[in-house]
């Protein structure tokens, strides 16, 4: 190697500051439209939380178990929209509220939810089971018939084990008929610790 | 092939992005300019039909930022790079004290061999990686460093 092939080898090495680079590339984004989906992480009693909003509102809350996050995050990339970026601070809302549910203090979730991710039935289920109210539990039966399908009550029952917003939309309010739990997307340890947290069960 | 988050592109490709761009328009521009070839890649990220090859993709943006900052600070125009913007003459700043004009000289060269230059030297790539970085053969990645190493000696030994 030349001298002159040396020298420019010891070039510049600059420090990246990423965690300026992140806030600014997000409030640059944000400030010109071009933020769809920011996302951040937050703990909670029953695990890491990945939250995702949109400018419309909430759109995924996901149970962030053995390293879901990257296919979480590639079906957002396909469904919603690929302009993605870190950006808790865009989640603050949200995961404050959640703090506040945790903790006791908040019943009912104000923030709102964009609901890309669900259409049809599942929709029409996902919003009857939003209804259902903290501290109170009702039927897949149930559900079913209040969107619009009582005897369709299988298809809620997938309807709610893929909901993209639990907790927020209380999919775990949602029983069998004879008492039992039922199922849920984060395993019914939680399920049953959820509903434990609002009273509705012993 | 479906596109990833865009936050996946900003992880794998900054830091080298940065030591790029550091080469090639300066430590003091290299943060500015990055921050532009991100928000003009994010902006034109869902029109993409494919995500095949988006380093290449990331790397063009990025020299046509770092021209379009030379010439927001120059009025001179020069030729055309790729049918990009025209380049112009950067304003020039040396990088450290001891810089003894190698620098001023390295930005002065015509922009794909400044880029094959500081692909090959700042960011030690061979010439396969120097190719798939500026969407061009193994070859002409070679020839533009050998082109921009011979002009710069020249105007080293002047």
């Amino acid at each position: 190697m030349s001298e002159l092939e040396r020298r420019l080898a010891g070039g510049p090495v600059p420090a990246l500051d990423g965690q300026r680079l992140a806030d600014d590339l997000s409030r640059r984004a944000t400030a010109e439209g071009l933020l769809d989906v920011a996302y951040g992480t937050m703990d909670s009693p029953l695990g890491e939380l990945l939250v995702a909003v949109t400018p419309r509102g909430l759109v995924r809350l996901a149970y962030d178990d053995e390293a879901v996050e990257d296919e979480v995050l590639a079906e957002l990339a396909e469904r919603v929209s690929p302009r993605m970026l870190r950006a808790p601070e865009r989640t603050d809302a949200v995961r404050r509220e959640l703090d506040d549910y945790f903790a006791g203090r908040r019943r009912d979730f104000v923030t709102p939810v964009d609901w890309s991710l669900v259409s049809g039935f599942a929709a029409n289920v996902l919003r009857a089971t939003a209804r259902v109210p903290f501290g109170s539990v009702t039927t897949y039966r149930d559900v079913a018939d209040a969107a619009g399908s009582p005897r369709a009550y299988r298809a809620a029952g997938n309807a709610l084990g893929s909901n993209p917003i639990p907790i927020v939309v209380p999919c775990h309010r949602v029983l069998h008929a004879g008492g039992g739990l039922g199922g849920y997307t984060g395993g019914l340890d939680r399920k049953r610790r959820l509903l434990r947290l609002e009273g509705a069960i012993g | 092939m479906r596109l990833p988050p865009f936050q996946a592109l900003v992880d794998a490709h900054a830091a080298e992005l940065h030591r790029f761009l550091a080469g090639f328009v300066g430590p003091h521009d290299a943060e500015d300019c990055m921050q532009e070839t991100f928000i003009a890649a994010l902006r034109a990220y869902p029109r993409l039909v494919h995500g095949e090859n988006l380093r290449a993709w990331l790397y063009t943006i990025a020299r046509r930022k770092a021209t379009d900052l030379a010439r927001a600070r120059s009025r001179r125009p020069s030729e055309p790079m790729d049918g990009l913007a025209p380049d112009a003459e950067p304003r020039i700043e040396p990088i450290e004290a001891a810089d003894d004009g190698l620098w001023v000289a390295v930005r002065r060269l015509p922009p794909k061999q400044r880029a094959a230059l500081v692909h090959r030297f700042v960011l030690d790539l061979d010439y396969r990686a120097i190719g798939e970085r500026m969407a061009t053969s193994e070859e002409a990645a070679r020839q533009n460093v050998s082109a921009g190493l011979r002009r710069l000696r020249k105007e080293m030994d002047r």
